[in-house]
């Protein structure tokens, strides 16, 4: 009796648990990878870094077949976009947008046979593992190059949207600028606007009136370099290296590199390795990287970024290590904590140095 | 004074490109012809003046071309709203929607390109002024023909015998037929010229504003055009005045933000749409009234010959 509720049970784990086991897997030359993107890979920012992934895949894996649909709006049609994809042959969707959550869910719920890497997101399932970049390392180490660059101690900061993502990437380049100068204000212009250069430009030129001389951002278009050059001020690109748009000006830009997740991902499938795993890599795995100096940068600013990369990839500290105070005194995070990457996803409040309120 | 001359003369660039648009939609509508599709339009006009200044390195061909290209692409909306009589809403989007994905799917190869692009020239002698100076005389030759095109769009349409025709033709196309105006000509006219103008507003975008191409870099400023169109009430002269507001708010807002001051940002955002609003109730309530104000009374509506109402 005893035994054979013991077969009935394992049997019962053999048949629940098989979605659960890796999956098979799959030769390079039948394998075929699809990436669903939110912009157009003409944005020169976002869907462009994720499509420059793709090729790296291309490269890495000569046998693979990579598709992709751009401008897909974050709704129901993502599903027929993805469900498309499957009827198409892939096996590996990579949905590069946090606002495809749900979507994954839904058509990785009926499609168990699919693997699906969902970016930004924090939903998996058997079939789903979710990816994203600790850009904040990034745009800590550049923050350290704009405070040593600065002579009037003001910089400026062109962003696009106040959401966490953005607010993060503003408060980890300020407390890299302080680090480096402790003097150093930070003033802030928010557009309201993902990409309009128009408008990036006109806020670059606000904030050298203002007084900054070096400027950072975080928009998704060349603009705010082009106004640099055009004003002799300095200035931090982002997404990739801008240095096209100020051929003198541009120091340096914190940069994505999506390649290093897809090679990893699409290594995985082939060996029949894959897990629904969370990946949040940052400067160590080489997701994010900062991009080759400008000119003017002096030896004594790449040591300092050199010295501090080390603390970071070495695991012994991170960017958002106490003290940290918000920039109406009130301290946030207390000496000898960090911030868990549930408060980084959430982050509401700007640090110390940063002018301004938060727009509500 | 040091604090508002920039902000004036960033209200001139940005609203430069609005002026152009919006110009060109007050030449289109005044004949009675509504075109909804100056995002599209413009978009085109941007990505023309880029890959045609990027190809010759001449920012001079790029906007000749960019002005051409929006008369042309203007054909098509001028031929299914005048000649097939569609509905010019249902028209008008369509070419809105048409402008993106063909300057989206042509441009991609041109993205992260750079091209010099036309630089601010001050004008000797009227830059040297205080404040008029550097807010109107120290900007770039494109902002000098807007002022001049200003003039000539309101000389053309109040002064000459082809504006005439022009607002004949908007506001009551049966009775222009009567005195022996070809209303589709002068419709099929005014819609391509106006579109050239539109195109122009785009182009200036790439190639004067920020030298790059950048898909959807228009953001909004076509529907912006549109709605300045009403709230100059299809007056050229307040249309430079609408525009410059719209891009003095959009100054004034960011450098009370570097200033280190929150504004609502999206509350200032809304002012063209809020003050277009008020318009529109305005311009309702005198139609009420029996007076027309400056709006085309056949803006929108088909011509077909010889019906009698």
């Amino acid at each position: 009796m005893k035994r054979s509720v013991l077969i009935v049970a394992l049997l019962m784990v053999a048949i629940f648990c098989t979605p659960l086991m890796a999956f098979e897997a799959i030769p390079a030359d039948k394998l075929k990878v699809a990436w669903l993107y939110n912009g157009p890979i003409g944005d020169g920012g976002w869907t462009y870094m994720h499509d420059q992934g793709r090729l790296d895949v291309e490269k890495a894996f000569p046998g693979v077949t990579t598709m992709y649909v751009e401008s897909v709006p974050e709704g129901p049609d993502s599903v027929r976009a993805m469900e498309n994809f499957i009827r198409n042959g892939a096996k590996l969707i990579f949905a590069t947008s946090f606002g495809y959550m749900d979507y994954v869910q839904e058509a990785a719920g009926r499609h168990q046979d699919t693997i699906f890497m969902h970016c930004s997101g924090f939903k998996r399932a058997h079939n789903v593992g979710v990816y994203f970049g600790r850009m904040y390392q990034s745009r800590y180490l550049t923050g350290l190059v704009a405070g040593s660059m600065t002579k009037k101690n003001v910089i400026g900061f062109v962003a696009a949207h106040p959401i966490p993502e953005v607010i993060r990437a503003l408060n980890a380049f300020a407390l890299g600028a302080r680090h480096a100068n402790p003097n150093v204000k930070i003033k802030v212009v928010w557009l309201f606007s993902w990409i309009d250069p128009g408008k990036e430009k006109e806020a670059a030129k606000a904030l050298i009136d203002a007084g900054a001389d070096v400027l950072g951002m975080h928009a998704n278009t060349g603009a705010v370099p082009q106004a640099a050059e055009e004003a002799g001020v300095y200035v931090i690109g982002y997404n990739n290296d801008m240095s096209k748009y100020a051929p003198t000006k541009h120091l340096t830009a914190p940069i994505w590199n999506w390649g290093a997740v897809y090679k990893y991902t699409v290594g995985k499938v082939i060996d029949g390795t894959w897990e629904p795993e969370d990946i949040w890599w940052g400067l160590k795995e080489g997701m994010v990287d900062i991009a080759p100096y400008g000119k003017d940068v002096p030896e004594s600013v790449k040591e300092l970024v050199e010295s501090e990369r080390q603390r970071i990839v070495s695991g012994k500290w991170d960017v958002f290590e106490g003290p940290i105070k918000d920039n109406q005194g009130k301290v946030r995070v207390e000496k000898g904590q960090k911030l868990t990457d549930q408060d980084l996803i959430s982050m509401n409040w700007l640090v110390e140095g940063v002018e301004g309120e938060l727009p509500k | 004074m040091e604090l508002i001359v920039p902000i004036l003369a960033a209200a001139v660039r940005s609203g430069t490109p609005i002026l152009y648009a919006t110009l060109g939609e007050i030449m289109t509508e005044k004949s009675g012809v509504l075109n909804l599709g100056l995002e599209g339009i413009m978009l085109i006009g941007a990505y023309v003046g880029f890959i045609v200044t990027y190809n010759t390195g001449s920012p001079f061909w790029g906007l000749v071309a960019a002005f051409f290209v929006g008369m042309a692409v203007n054909v098509v909306h001028a031929f299914l709203c005048i000649s097939l009589k569609a509905n010019q809403v249902i028209c008008g989007l369509a070419m809105t929607m048409f402008g993106t994905g063909v300057s989206s799917l042509l441009g991609r190869g041109y993205v992260g390109e750079t091209i010099a692009g036309l630089q601010a020239v001050a004008l000797p002698g009227l830059s040297s002024f205080p404040v008029v100076g550097p807010v109107f005389f120290s900007q770039d030759v494109m902002v000098y023909i807007s002022y001049l095109l200003v003039f000539v769009v309101w000389f053309l349409m109040y002064k000459t015998k082809f504006g005439l025709m022009i607002r004949a033709v908007g506001d009551s196309p049966l009775s222009a037929e009567a005195a022996g105006i070809s209303v589709s000509a002068v419709r099929y006219a005014s819609t391509l010229l106006g579109g050239g103008l539109v195109s122009l507003g785009g182009a200036y975008l790439t190639v004067v504003y920020s030298h790059m191409w950048v898909d959807l870099m228009t953001a909004g400023r076509g529907w912006i055009a549109v709605a300045l169109v009403i709230f100059a009430i299809w007056n050229p002269l307040r249309a430079a005045l609408g525009s410059y507001l719209f891009g003095g708010v959009e100054a004034l807002q960011m450098r009370i933000q570097a200033g280190g001051t929150t504004v609502p940002a999206p509350l200032l955002m809304m002012l063209p749409y809020i003050l277009t609003i008020a318009v529109l109730v305005v311009i309702s309530v005198f139609k009420g009234r029996g007076r027309m104000l400056g709006a085309p009374s056949a803006l929108g509506l088909p011509f077909y010959r010889e019906e009698r109402e």
